[in-house]
């Protein structure tokens, strides 16, 4: 595996000018206990025997590349889809929950706190909270726990406690503000299972570990179906970003492989009503650590807007900030309501309901010219049960 | 001589330090709330920078700190009422505050500006040692601005001797691992505040988070060269519309 400044950070947790740890001295053991022992910990055979049986007895992993026949003649080219809305509890988040619970256990933790936007990261955290026996605390915005009344009932059931996040714009970002400062207030017992690729040093460099899976399956399966590993692009779309760190790991030294993250433009890049980081934040700090933010000419930052919970957020991660700044990733958005469209059409073709997180990723097919022998994965990071009060009401039911 | 350390020349113990929000309860109550701290013996000043997503903050200052924004508290704002702070305050102020708002505004622009209205010191709770010493520190010592580290209980020991040989000016202890606010039993924290005085470190240490009264203010005195105050004060100034009078009443039950 190679190094570099793509795939993983410096010692300080810097891909190029993005990353480092922005933290309080009252996190600085915490994170430096984590800082020093993840590697070792996630490398040694006891882990990985642990977190490779339960990826494939538990979340049901290898998940399925799937060769989408009739999407693929829509757009006149070859489209697979990484199914990881079939992953047990229904998006790619489990894999990283899966693997920090077990970090978590080797640290000697009795506590587990997270953040959640959509609800998937909450629902991952708990169900391997119960797997194991250990409390979970989650965060969530008050809006957020409103738009998705499913996953907040499916965590209570698997015995999580949620606590609304009250102030600002009661979303992820005020949710992550929660979780940050119960973990200042409970510096001993407690992990903090981060589900993205943001927040201090190692957290972006952790959680894109974990979800690296998803590119590592890609490769091997996209040689036993085309004959070659490498695909000509991969999409994914972006919130904190961590779907699109798997999907990109692997590739990301494949100057072949062109790199397509998409963003949330809400109801439009310029309408003041988005999420579309790259477009509209500038280098900043939030949540511990330097990357790209959508703020104020003050440097407040800016509540962000989507219809997707999950990639309501003003930031993105300092690998995808990395990528962004270097012109290795290129960088689209697509607003509300051409998601919402890119989830029926995938619906109707496929017969598959997609997150409304994924169906950003699918309304970008829109935006790129493909050639008929290109080969285009996208990353299908959820599955959209959750979302259904959303269609529904698209559908005027 | 930096005036901090001036200040703890003259006076080693019972130095009271208190936090306010700039911009807080009104968007022109800053210098006023300073003035009578002045007035009412406060031995330093600690003015608190808003931002929308202080990490290290309890509801209270939280609270102060979104009232500030609303008023339409900036760095900028704040710097033009700090213009004429001289002529009237003339203990040390420092300002409080997170990275982000400061790297929007010029991280030097933002010294030199700090520097050129008297302010005497910085703490940026989220600038952590590596970041200071690759990129910032050098700026914050050009403009000989004193910066202030924090620890807590979970510190080691070689840490605290560390980041005690890069501040200047004081070491900001923290009662317990916490955000603002929370209350303390100080008679839990003298162990450690024992132990930072055994260290015989280089700067005077000042105890923070949890004092709000004047037993707190004792307790937290007894092994440390004093204390700050910040989320009993601006609960004293909620609602206050006299804010000068609700600031020389609230010092009184402290010292
Ligand atoms: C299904 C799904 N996809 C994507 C995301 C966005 O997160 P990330 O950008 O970290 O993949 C979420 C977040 O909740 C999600 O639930």
């Amino acid at each position: 595996m190679s190094t570099t400044i793509y795939q993983q950070p410096d010692a300080q947790g810097y891909y190029g000018q993005f990353g480092g740890a922005y933290i309080p001295e009252m996190l600085h053991r915490n994170v430096e206990e984590l800082r020093n022992q993840y590697r070792s910990i996630i490398t040694s055979k006891d882990f990985r025997d642990e977190y490779q049986s339960l990826l494939r007895d538990y979340v049901g992993r290898p998940t399925p590349l799937y060769p989408a026949a009739r999407l693929s003649a829509q757009f006149n080219t070859n489209i697979y889809l990484k199914r990881e809305d079939l992953c047990h509890t229904g998006s790619h988040k489990l894999n990283n929950a899966l693997g920090q619970i077990l970090l978590a256990q080797r640290l000697g933790k009795k506590r587990i706190i997270a953040e959640t936007g959509a609800g998937q990261h909450g629902v991952a955290t708990a169900t391997v909270c119960a797997l194991k026996g250990i409390e979970c605390i989650v965060y969530m915005g008050e809006k957020d726990i409103q738009r998705q009344a499913p996953n907040v009932a499916r965590m209570k059931m698997l015995g999580a406690t949620v606590i609304p996040a009250t102030s600002g714009s009661k979303t992820l970002k005020d949710a992550t503000n929660e979780a940050i400062r119960d973990w200042i207030n409970n510096p001993n017992d407690t992990h903090y299972i981060i589900g993205s690729v943001v927040g201090p040093h190692p957290y972006p460099d952790m959680v894109a570990t974990f979800q690296s899976v998803i590119s590592e399956e890609i490769r091997k399966q996209l040689k036993e179906k085309t004959g070659s590993e490498l695909p000509t692009h991969v999409f994914a779309c972006v919130g904190g970003g961590s779907n699109a760190a798997g999907a990109f790991y692997h590739f990301t030294e494949e100057q072949t492989v062109k790199l397509v993250a998409v963003e949330a433009a809400g109801h439009g890049v310029e309408s003041g009503l988005s999420a579309a980081t790259t477009r509209l934040g500038k280098p900043g700090v939030l949540h511990g650590s330097k990357s790209l933010v959508m703020q104020t000419e003050d440097g407040q930052v800016v509540e962000p807007h989507s219809i997707s919970a999950g990639l309501d957020y003003p930031g993105i991660g300092p690998m995808h900030a990395n990528l962004f700044a270097s012109g290795r990733g290129t960088f689209l958005s697509a607003t509300d309501e051409e998601a919402v469209r890119a989830a029926f059409n995938l619906t109707q073709l496929e017969g598959i309901i997609p997150a409304l997180e994924s169906s950003h990723a699918l309304a970008g097919l829109h935006q790129v010219d493909f050639k008929k022998d290109d080969v285009v994965v996208l990353c299908l990071s959820g599955r959209g049960d959750k979302d259904m009060a959303t269609y529904m009401q698209a559908m005027g039911v | 001589m930096s005036r901090i350390q001036e200040l703890f020349k003259k006076k080693n113990k019972q130095v009271l330090n208190v936090y306010v929000t700039a911009g807080y309860p009104q968007l022109n109550s800053t210098v006023p709330v300073m003035q009578a701290l002045e007035k009412s013996s406060a031995d330093l000043i600690e003015l608190g920078m808003p931002y929308s997503d202080p990490l290290a903050d309890g509801p209270v200052i939280q609270a102060s700190s979104t009232i500030a924004l609303q008023n339409g508290m900036t760095i900028k704002k704040l710097f033009e009422q700090l213009k004429e702070m001289r002529a009237s305050v003339q203990v040390p102020v420092i300002l409080m505050g997170y990275m982000n708002p400061i790297l929007q505004y010029g991280f030097d622009k933002f010294c030199a500006d700090a520097a050129a209205v008297g302010v005497d010191g910085l703490i940026l709770p989220d600038l952590p040692e590596f970041e200071f010493e690759n990129e910032y520190g050098s700026i914050i010592k050009k403009y000989k601005l004193d910066f202030i580290f924090l620890v807590t209980p979970e510190t080691t020991t070689e840490r605290i001797k560390r980041l005690d040989a890069l501040s200047t000016g004081f070491l900001y202890a923290v009662s317990s691992s916490s955000t603002t606010g929370k209350d303390q039993n100080m008679s839990g924290v003298s162990a450690y505040l024992q132990r930072l005085q055994e260290m015989k470190l280089k700067n005077p240490v000042l105890v923070g988070f949890g004092i709000k009264d004047k037993a707190s203010f004792e307790a937290a005195s007894e092994f440390a060269n004093g204390a700050i105050i910040g989320t009993a004060f601006i609960k004293a100034l909620e609602g206050a519309s006299d804010v000068a009078a609700a600031t020389e009443q609230f010092i009184r039950t402290v010292k």
